[in-house]
């Protein structure tokens, strides 16, 4: 095991609450969700469609590539530590009819791939699925060097990707195995792999439409990725405090479901977005400018996000709580807005 | 295992290659007219490149560009799109007349080449610095998916500053790449100057063995050297990737232009024009000064 493992397992093993514990029967630790699936998932899908392949820069056991490679080893690749080659490989790989995905680091992935995923995959429309994994702030105290906290807001900037946070375990997978068939190039954002359960199954999904967990009447909380079960949490507390809370998964932030946006706003009044990112120019904002297009007044808006500002250190769940990014937090946050 | 339906390019003759590289440059000339503005120079340092590439090596069909056995080609230098265009036509990838509508609103022909427009295309670039990283991933492909063509990515010098070049070189090599050829046109200059002012890539021959790559060394202008170095490649998925680094000089075949700093952009008007058209069209003479 090495240095990077045992640092990983550290980081991994620490907070949080709510972990499924099980063990794979190779023994390894497969506790939690999305990150740790997700070689699993592909390894499953690439045994009956042959256009699967798996990339990562050196990072194979922490997004359980390996899980991939130990399958599949002829679809497989590992570049090292190079980043910008991974993506645009990939990239030429797709025009050869491939459906590679490419998995590192989302700050790596998004930040410094950035120009990759703009140039070689979005604008020819390849359909390489750049995979940003330990997105946000979940690795914790590894610093703003290993945050991620403006992805979304690069790629959804870029024209022809679509942009997409996995929820959860089960959300992963039905995001891999769609996603085969979506034209054009992917970019997925993925936590840490410790992911808290949203969906007990595999939910039928459609890229550019959001998923309605819970109905409400007072206010909508409109989140994204790992924000979605601390939103469902909120929403509880909200109901011992007498308010009826909406809250709808918006795994699609680029395309934004608009309709589903414009529509909750009418009908409950108030809206507050979450999400693990900073606040300029994420779901929230993305949020702001379909509301304001579609001409809706009246109803009370907030986006709740790290606020413009590069994160204390510190461990994951400890940070979430810090932002109040956390059941607690979008709870006061979500009375705040409506009182 | 040969799964190659396309039919190998004839091997054409130098005599026949030097009338296509003077056709290179002539179009060049003329779509840049066009524009307003062209990259004429680093248009002419590849010219015998690109027409050796085209008329006598690559194995491509003009009839179904997309045949998943042909081989593929990136132009990593992007900017010398403008010369590979009318060599696509020639070939019959598409209508000439296409071409007249270079760069104009809504055409599919930039100054950098768009795969989802032009039949012909492989990949887009532009971008300096990506094509090997484009090369490397498309050999790997027909490696894990047990084709046999080969991937041909052209680079100009001063892009060798990128540093997802070396990425590339590091990994095609670590993966014996043996069917991916690079063929790096060292015509000397970048925009603002000679590279080994700017930016030294020198020595380019060690840097690419150095990563696990063979490499040969000649005269990029010489249409026997070039095809002699072609021909001689070998041919096997598993081996080193092939390196060939060919001597240049940025805007060969007219004087004002060579090894000059102020013309890696630049439009010919009025008599200018003429007298350029008429120099090209008298075929490449002597001077340039190779390194």
């Amino acid at each position: 095991m090495s240095e990077w493992q045992d640092q990983s397992e550290i980081f991994n093993g620490t907070s949080d609450t709510a972990l499924k514990d099980s063990r794979s029967a190779d023994g390894n630790d497969r506790r939690g969700t999305t990150a740790f699936v997700f070689g699993e998932e592909l390894a499953d899908i690439a045994d009956r469609d042959p256009r699967v392949a798996v990339l990562t820069a050196d990072l194979a056991r922490s997004n359980r590539a390996v899980d991939f490679q130990q399958r599949h080893p002829d679809r497989f690749l590992n570049v090292g530590i190079a980043e910008k080659n991974m993506i645009t490989a990939a990239a030429g790989m797709a025009s050869c009819g491939y459906v590679p995905f490419a998995a590192t680091f989302a700050s790596f992935a998004a930040l410094l791939g950035c120009e990759q995923i703009r140039t070689d995959c979005a604008y020819p429309r390849m359909p390489v699925r750049v995979v940003g994994h330990h997105s946000g702030m979940s690795m914790g105290f590894y610093g703003t060097s290993h945050h991620s906290l403006e992805d979304l807001g690069i790629m959804r900037t870029i024209a022809d990707l679509t942009v997409v946070c996995a929820t959860d375990e089960n959300h992963l997978r039905a995001v891999l195995r769609a996603s085969m068939d979506h034209p054009g190039a992917m970019y997925l954002r993925l936590g840490r792999g410790r992911d808290p359960e949203v969906y007990p199954t595999v939910p039928e999904i459609t890229f550019g439409r959001s998923i309605r967990l819970r109905e409400g009447s007072d206010l909508t909380i409109l989140a994204t990725g790992s924000t979605v079960r601390p939103a469902l949490d909120a929403a509880a507390l909200l109901a011992e405090d007498g308010y009826s809370t909406r809250v709808v998964d918006m795994f699609t932030v680029s395309p934004l479901d608009k309709d589903e946006v414009v529509s909750s706003a009418a009908a409950t009044g108030a809206v507050l977005t979450v999400e693990e990112h900073n606040i300029t120019n994420g779901l929230g904002t993305a949020v702001a400018e379909t509301l304001f297009e579609a001409g809706v007044s009246g109803a009370r808006f907030k986006r709740l996000g790290v606020p413009d500002e590069h994160v204390l250190l510190g461990p994951p769940a400890a940070l979430y709580a810090h932002y109040q990014l956390d059941a607690t937090g979008i709870a006061t946050q979500a009375k705040e807005l409506m009182r | 295992m040969s799964l190659s339906t396309v039919r190998p390019a004839t091997a054409a003759s130098p005599e026949l290659l030097a009338r296509k590289a003077m056709f290179i440059r002539l179009e060049t000339v003329r779509l840049s007219r066009i524009a307003g503005a062209g990259h004429y120079s680093a248009v002419f340092s590849a010219a015998e490149l690109l027409a050796a590439l085209y008329y006598s090596e690559l194995r491509v069909d003009p009839e179904n560009p997309r045949d998943p056995q042909r081989d593929r080609f990136v132009l990593s230098k992007g900017h010398a799109a403008i010369g590979l265009y009318p060599v696509l036509a020639d070939l019959g990838f598409f209508d000439p007349a296409l071409l007249d509508d270079y760069t104009r609103l809504g055409s599919a022909f930039g100054d950098h080449p768009d795969m989802k427009k032009i039949p012909g295309i492989d990949f887009s670039s532009g971008s300096l610095g990506h094509g090997l990283s484009i090369g490397f991933g498309m050999a790997m492909a027909g490696r894990m998916s047990g084709a046999d063509y080969r991937t041909w990515v052209v680079l100009g010098d001063g892009e060798l500053a990128e540093g997802q070049i070396w990425e590339a070189a590091m990994s095609a090599g670590h993966y014996r790449l043996g069917r991916l050829r690079a063929v790096v046109d060292v015509n000397q200059l970048g925009i603002d100057g000679f590279t080994k002012d700017v930016m030294t890539v020198e020595p380019i021959a060690q840097r690419f063995e150095s990563f696990g790559w063979a490499t040969q060394r000649i005269d990029g202008h010489d249409l026997p050297s070039i095809l002699a170095a072609f021909a001689g490649l070998p041919d096997a998925d598993d081996g080193r990737p092939q390196c060939i680094i060919a001597d240049t000089v940025k805007g060969r075949g007219v004087r004002r232009m060579e090894l000059s700093p102020d013309w890696h952009v630049g439009n010919l008007v009025g008599a200018d024009y003429d007298d350029v058209v008429a120099e090209l069209s008298a075929g490449l003479s002597g001077g340039g000064d190779l390194r």
